[in-house]
């Protein structure tokens, strides 16, 4: 129950499908790791589980501690605790940080319940200052002119902000230097415990001698080829992802 | 519903109607004989009717402009429409003695409680005329005059005549003249040198009846030194037929006198709303229009400044929202008559499903003047595809010595923004709104207060009924 289960799931976009049959369990405490070669079908896991519209689901459940939320409003996905880390953030020019994630959380609150603005900002400072994110950025428009650094280290703070049952990060590593990875890296880990399951989707191993994962999976031709521990992600740094394609051939 | 302390003018809570017998009805449809008789209930002298009748004549002559504008003027038919319905002829200065079935109507969009809260003085118009119009008294003592026009051109005749029709002549445009010929009600302000109103003083118009025409006339006059804000705001029924409102507003800023005039237009989707708006600056004076459309079936309105005086200031500050069905044709004039002078026109339109709305602006600076400036801004944001925004931006600016700036960006609300806001828990309508909201913000936050904070609002309930 305590999990995100992700049954049996097919996805469709364009007509094409690109996940097939597709099983994955993260229970929470965990960090898992999904990765894959180019066109794996990773992005396609992430916004699947977010419910964007562009992706049609064929079959298979995503089950948030049991309940599928397959067929949901992306809001409501997103209120059921899945929180989805962009690899391509929009920007949405006029609506500032601080504004943006109090919506974000004034969404989740109950009818009669109310934000308290000095607790609130306590918070947004205590997290900004872990990410090294300047207090001045509270009042810039969201991702607009953010290098992609800061637009990683943006999405991060929502999610500590937002505090979800489960995270999905899609390719966070994408476009940082070595600094920014590093602080990124903080965040999460400073995240990780008994009540999260986090999900790292990633191309390169490089993220994961950071976040170190309790499970790495292999992601290929919309299905998970092989599960390891965090020796495999090593494997596949080594021997590229060449050595799982021709396994699977050899094997077939 | 949020409770609001500031003017309520959202759409559902202006949608209802009470039955009202007119003691004063024109019948339906214009002619000599409606004019006539509107001048004769008013008991107007002979040069007023004699005015009227010209105008009449104009209107007449005129054809539509729908060389440049819409077609869907010609969906208005002016043989269909009532011209003047009253229940009586002088507004009472307490809402105690309004009729029960027109205090009930402003009761219902909580005008007697903000002119407690925070006004200076508010006319109530009903269809053709003021039902209610009161000034508080630390006001009067000062001399400041604000009364309904039908009001004003009885009592202050020497004032009255002296500006009417001056800035904006009968013939300016077919409105113009229409409203010349049968107007009735609006608002007459005088404020003396050197008097400065602090508190707003404000009008609310409301059309009760099905086929009218509301025609109001608005003329105010802030004397050397004067400072005064006023604000309108207007709602009506939601009647199967079209409805039309067309006005004319003239405002005269004389000598180092200020005026800031605020509308929230928020008629019906069934109003024809076409109106005619200009103020005149002299010396070292400013007038600043705040304009924001929100209702309506069709806006035609670009309010305009002439700079008449040197050093005199000049700014239009527009928010253009037009939903499915609607269309903001909205803009602003800014006509230079004299040396140093500078306008200001920032403008932004949201258009959302098959919502269209179009920014016209005319900035006008002849070549022997020297030291003018204007900076112009349109920012259009469009929410979903169907959508459609133009700019029609006119500027003619000639001489060394002046400056222009003129800035127009075009944005849009994508899927992928929406889906975004979407996954971090908001409601589609939350999303659009929050877009919307920051598109608005940073000229939204130059209003009062009072209409900053009723705005978003009433932007907030727009984008959670646009979502289908």
């Amino acid at each position: 129950m305590n999990s995100l289960e992700v049954k049996n799931l097919s996805v469709v976009i364009e007509g094409k499908k690109i996940l097939d049959d597709f099983s994955l369990t993260v229970p929470k405490g965990e960090v898992h790791a999904l990765m894959g070669p180019n066109g794996s079908g990773k992005s396609t896991l992430a916004k699947a589980l977010a419910g964007h519209p562009n992706y049609t689901v064929l079959a298979g459940e995503s089950l948030v501690d049991g309940k599928n939320v397959i067929g949901l409003s992306p809001d409501e996905i997103a209120r059921s605790g899945i929180f989805m880390a962009f690899q391509y953030p929009s920007e949405i020019s006029g609506v500032s940080i601080a504004n943006f994630i109090r919506a974000a959380i004034t969404a989740r609150l109950e009818e009669d319940e109310e934000l308290q603005a000095t607790q609130y900002y306590k918070h947004l400072y205590e997290k900004m200052d872990l990410l090294k994110i300047d207090r001045k950025f509270t009042s810039r428009s969201i991702n607009a002119g953010f290098s992609g650094g800061e637009k990683k280290r943006c999405e991060i703070l929502q999610m500590m902000m937002l505090e979800p049952k489960y995270a999905v990060l899609d390719e966070t590593d994408s476009g940082l230097d070595i600094d920014a990875l590093r602080i990124v890296a903080d965040g999460v880990n400073s995240m990780r415990g008994p009540d999260i399951g986090i999900l790292v989707i990633t191309h390169y191993q490089r993220l994961l001698s950071y976040i170190v994962p309790d499970r790495v999976h292999v992601l290929y031709n919309g299905h998970i080829v092989r599960s390891g521990d965090k020796g495999l992600a090593l494997e596949l740094d080594e021997k590229g992802y060449d050595w799982v394609k021709d396994e699977l051939a050899a094997t077939a | 519903m949020a409770a609001t302390s500031t003017i309520d003018i959202d759409r559902e809570k202006g949608n209802f109607h009470y039955d009202t017998q007119y003691n004063y009805d024109a019948g339906t449809g214009l002619n000599e004989d409606t004019i006539r008789y509107i001048s004769d209930v008013k008991g107007e002298d002979q040069w007023l009717l004699d005015f009227r009748l010209k105008a009449l004549k104009i209107f007449e002559s005129k054809a539509l402009p729908t060389h440049w504008a819409t077609k869907d003027l010609e969906n208005i038919n002016f043989d269909k429409i009532r011209y003047y319905l009253a229940k009586g002829q002088k507004p009472s200065r307490s809402w105690e003695e309004v009729p029960d079935d027109v205090k009930e109507t402003f009761e219902r969009l909580g005008i007697p409680e903000q002119e407690r809260k925070f006004l200076a003085g508010v006319e109530a118009q009903f269809d053709s005329e003021a039902v209610y119009s009161n000034t508080k008294e630390a006001l009067a003592k000062e001399g400041v005059i604000f009364i309904g026009s039908t009001e004003g051109l009885k009592e202050h005749p020497e004032i009255f005549r002296k500006w009417f029709g001056k800035v904006i002549p009968t013939g300016d445009n077919k409105f113009s003249a229409l409203n010349s010929a049968v107007f009735s009600g609006g608002s007459f302000i005088y404020v003396p040198p050197g008097v400065k109103v602090r508190q707003p003083l404000q009008a609310y118009f409301r059309i009760n009846a099905e086929n009218f025409g509301q025609f109001e006339r608005t003329l105010i006059i802030a004397d050397e030194g004067a400072e005064v804000t006023y604000m309108e705001g207007c709602t009506a029924p939601k009647f199967e037929t079209t409805t039309l409102h067309s006005a004319v507003v003239e405002l005269i800023a004389l000598k180092g006198a200020k005026i800031q005039y605020i509308t929230v237009q928020n008629w019906s989707n069934n109003v024809f709303n076409l109106v005619t708006k200009r103020g005149m600056a002299m010396k070292e004076a400013e007038i600043k229009w705040i304009d924001c459309n929100i209702g309506s079936r069709l806006t035609m309105k670009y309010p305009a400044v002439i700079l008449k005086g040197e050093k005199s200031r000049g700014e239009v500050l527009s928010i253009a929202l037009a939903n499915d069905c609607q269309h903001q044709d909205t803009g602003a004039k800014m006509i230079h008559a004299a040396d140093e002078t500078t306008s200001n026109i920032i403008a932004k339109s949201i258009s959302v499903g098959t919502g269209r709305s179009s920014y016209r602006g005319l900035v006008s600076i002849p070549k022997h003047l020297k030291d003018c400036k204007n900076n112009t801004e349109c920012d259009a944001l469009l929410i979903n595809s169907n959508s459609r925004t133009d700019t029609y931006p006119a500027i003619s600016v000639r001489g060394d010595g002046n400056s222009v700036q003129h800035e127009a960006s075009v944005s849009k609300v994508s899927a992928e923004q929406i889906f975004y806001m979407m996954q971090r828990g908001l409601s589609e309508g939350e999303a659009m709104s929050l877009s919307v909201n920051g598109f608005v913000n940073d000229l939204i936050s130059q209003f009062p207060m009072e209409y900053s904070v009723e705005l978003k609002r009433l932007i907030d309930m727009e984008m959670e009924g646009s979502v289908g």
